[in-house]
């Protein structure tokens, strides 16, 4: 009986992800994943993937799902297609943000509790070392030409610097309080941070390694400590970057060359991550306790549509 | 689901593992500067308390101290820098100033003082004490942030104007507007009376009655049937708010009041700095982290000195210099952001000293509001609608 309504489901799903792109969101509280199609502007369903999931991202073939799943300590593969489980990865502890290097066959994960970061080898499902680093590190990027991956630690309130070749920390840059995501333009020429308690995003010159720029995020109407920015994507031109700025319920465009912020765009409550639609048309937001995700039309610069998606919206990706 | 188990692989791993610590160990930086904290209290007569279920705790703020300590050194060791904390705990029969002026005086520029309100302030005004940066970790007195400040001092623990406020607050959303003040006989109860007076006026509720609990605290008497007496009044009140900071009687006044009506204040719902069941904003990670090292509950003090010893570190760390004037301009001014796990970066009010903070209001097994509570605004930040604002503060250590 069960398994008849399971195939009949499954086929459904895949009859409509199978052409258009698909929206994925971790949901913390409820112990899922969401699976939408924005096109449609429809949630098309849910399904349970394990304790508290957090991080998220997809392979570069689109094939893989990877979900942190927190309190299971452990990092899930997921089918795209069937979104059946298909592996386990060791992650270390309480894994809450990771990142895939471009090829796609390592994985960087976070281990707030320890100050450690892991370095998985995905194909062999083994940890290939693990790192120190400061209190609570959280953000962690790549860099497109796979150079370098960056860790932030919201407690020492540092980024370190560490080289894919080595494993090992090359620079720590003191940060604005409380660092919470990293992410590297197209041109590895940049890294942009955000800082939660400060309420800024920093430029870091890749060459250097040093800030070369700091943004003071301001909205009229809003005293400066409800702004706290945390997701941050910065388009494939570098054109524009843009910034989740949390409880401020805002997302923050930038002018990735100026370094102005252009406007703000006022989404759902504490939003927290952000995904391009592969075209890059479109931005998807998270927002953590409005339960829902916002989409913003990037050619026009505004939020066309809310979709409810379940408690505690958490990570985004989206598959063409 | 478990993989099997292949022995030298394990081993294969453990080796990286310890390969990659030590590799990482050339990361560190050269230790160039070293800061000395101290940390001073004295040691507690168990008070007389209700129940069992939650033992007296000895060592309340100093593994909050040591926990600052382990963080500003995970910086400190990046950057060059090496924080050590000395822990001085006065005997009951000792002399607090004997022992400050032989282990502490002309040997450290940093102290954090988990005392009562009048040893602080006999420390404070020592002339070797003047010459110092002072902690507070232990006050909640709000003359000791007005008429009694003094500018070598900073306070980590929300006054009680701050408690009175935040609980307030709230009961003006909840639109619980009509007070029984239920007061108990001891000088800190009377004091936390007068904060909620003071709250209660400036949001504009109202004490319909006021009583003090002088009776006997035996609850083998008549406990249960004195409080259905004792709560009987002849106007009607929406919540009973009580003061009683030792805990003498006010665990018992739940449920069993006259009508029923909510208990909130020192008991029931009670604003702290610091509960338990907070988890937000990171909160549980320096929870686990707390528990781990201390194997029990961070406290109220515990945060406080964690933070005081946090500030320290993030006061050296961005200036770069031990130098205690430099350190104690850059705590006080606008740039200066400390990530307390409660959402809202926390600084220093410039006029009196005071750690501005999100209050939590707690029930004892669930987190009920964080205060400032949506809605009550301020020009410059909301926290600031929590206790003694630069207008209305007595304070006058800026105009030395």
């Amino acid at each position: 009986m069960k398994n008849k309504y399971l195939v009949f489901f499954l086929i459904m799903a895949l009859n409509a992800t199978v052409r258009a792109e698909s929206v994925f969101v971790t949901l913390e509280k409820d112990n899922a994943l969401a699976v939408i199609d924005p096109i449609a502007g429809k949630l098309i369903k849910t399904v349970p993937v394990g304790q508290r999931p957090r991080g998220i991202a997809i392979s570069p073939d689109n094939r893989s799902l990877y979900i942190a799943t927190s309190d299971e300590n452990i990092i899930k593969i997921l089918d795209v297609e069937t979104l059946k489980e298909v592996g386990r990865l060791p992650s270390g502890e309480d894994p809450e943000t990771f990142a895939l290097n471009p090829a796609g066959d390592k994985l960087y994960v976070s281990n707030e509790d320890d100050s450690l970061v892991t370095v998985i080898d995905i194909a062999k499902k083994k940890v290939v070392k693990q790192i120190t680093v400061g209190v609570e590190p959280e953000g962690i990027a790549v860099s497109p030409d796979n150079k370098w991956f960056v860790s932030a630690s919201e407690t020492t309130n540092m980024v370190h610097w560490i080289d894919t070749e080595t494993n090992a920390i090359v620079e720590n840059i003191l940060v604005d309080p409380r660092p919470r995501a990293v992410k590297f333009t197209e041109d590895s020429q940049q890294l942009w941070v955000t800082s939660e308690m400060a309420g800024t995003l920093m430029i870091l010159d890749v060459k250097t390694r040093q800030i070369i720029k700091t943004i003071k995020f301001q909205v009229t109407g809003l005293t400066a400590d409800k702004i706290q920015p945390v997701g941050v994507v910065i388009d494939k031109d570098n054109n524009r970057g843009y910034v989740a700025l949390g409880p401020a319920n805002r997302v923050a465009v930038i002018n990735a060359k100026t370094f102005e912020v252009e406007k703000v765009l006022l989404v759902g409550q504490r939003v927290w991550n952000l995904a391009f639609s592969p075209d890059q048309k479109r931005l998807y937001t998270t927002n953590g306790t409005s339960n829902d995700i916002s989409i913003i039309d990037l050619e026009n610069q505004v939020v066309t549509k809310s979709i409810g998606v379940g408690s505690y919206p958490w990570g985004v990706v989206v598959k063409p | 689901m478990m993989p099997l188990i292949n022995l030298p692989s394990i081993i294969i791993v453990n080796i990286l593992l310890i390969l990659g610590v030590a590799n990482s160990e050339s990361a560190y930086a050269k230790t160039n500067q070293i800061i000395d904290i101290a940390y001073l209290t004295q040691e507690q007569v168990v008070p007389p308390s209700l129940s069992n279920l939650d033992p007296f705790i000895k060592d309340k703020g100093v593994i909050g101290a040591e926990l600052g300590i382990d963080d500003d050194n995970t910086t400190g060791k990046f950057i060059g820098q090496q924080f050590n904390l000395k822990r001085i705990v006065v005997p009951i029969d000792g002399n607090i100033i004997r022992v400050f002026d032989k282990e502490i005086s002309k040997k450290f520029q940093y102290l954090v003082i988990n005392l009562s309100a009048s040893q602080a302030t006999q420390l404070v005004d020592l002339p070797a004490a003047k010459k110092m940066l002072l902690f507070d970790v232990g006050t909640i007195d709000d003359a000791l942030r007005n008429e009694q400040c003094r500018s070598n001092v900073l306070h980590f623990l929300p006054s009680r104007a701050m408690r009175a406020d935040a609980l307030a607050q709230y009961m003006m959303k909840k639109r619980w507007t009509k007070w029984f003040l239920v007061v108990g006989s001891r000088q800190e109860d009377l004091l936390f009376a007068n904060a909620l007076k003071r709250s209660a006026k400036r949001f504009g509720l109202e004490i319909v009655a006021e009583k003090t609990w002088d009776h006997t605290y035996d609850k083998r008497r008549t406990a249960q049937s004195d409080v259905g007496v004792f709560t009987q009044l002849e106007d009607d009140y929406d919540v009973l708010v009580v003061a009683d900071e030792q805990g003498q009687f006010g665990e018992y006044l739940d449920y069993r009041t006259w009508v029923p009506r909510p208990v909130i204040g020192t008991q029931g719902l009670a604003a702290t700095a610091w509960h338990k069941t907070h988890e937000q904003w990171g909160a549980i990670q320096i929870q686990n982290r707390f528990k781990e090292k201390a194997h029990r509950w961070m406290e109220e003090q515990d945060y406080a000195a964690y933070l005081a010893v946090r500030a320290i570190g993030e006061a050296t760390t961005r200036t770069k210099t031990n130098d205690l004037s430099k350190v104690k301009e850059y705590m006080l001014s606008d740039s200066f952001a400390l990530q307390g796990y409660k959402g809202n970066p926390l600084s220093f009010r410039s006029w009196d000293g005071q750690l501005r903070q999100p209050i939590l209001l707690a029930a004892p097994r669930s987190l009920v509001a964080v205060a400032p509570i949506e809605g009550f605004l301020h020009p410059k930040t909301e926290l600031d609608t929590l206790g003694y604002d630069q207008p209305e503060s007595l304070c006058k250590w800026n105009k030395e």
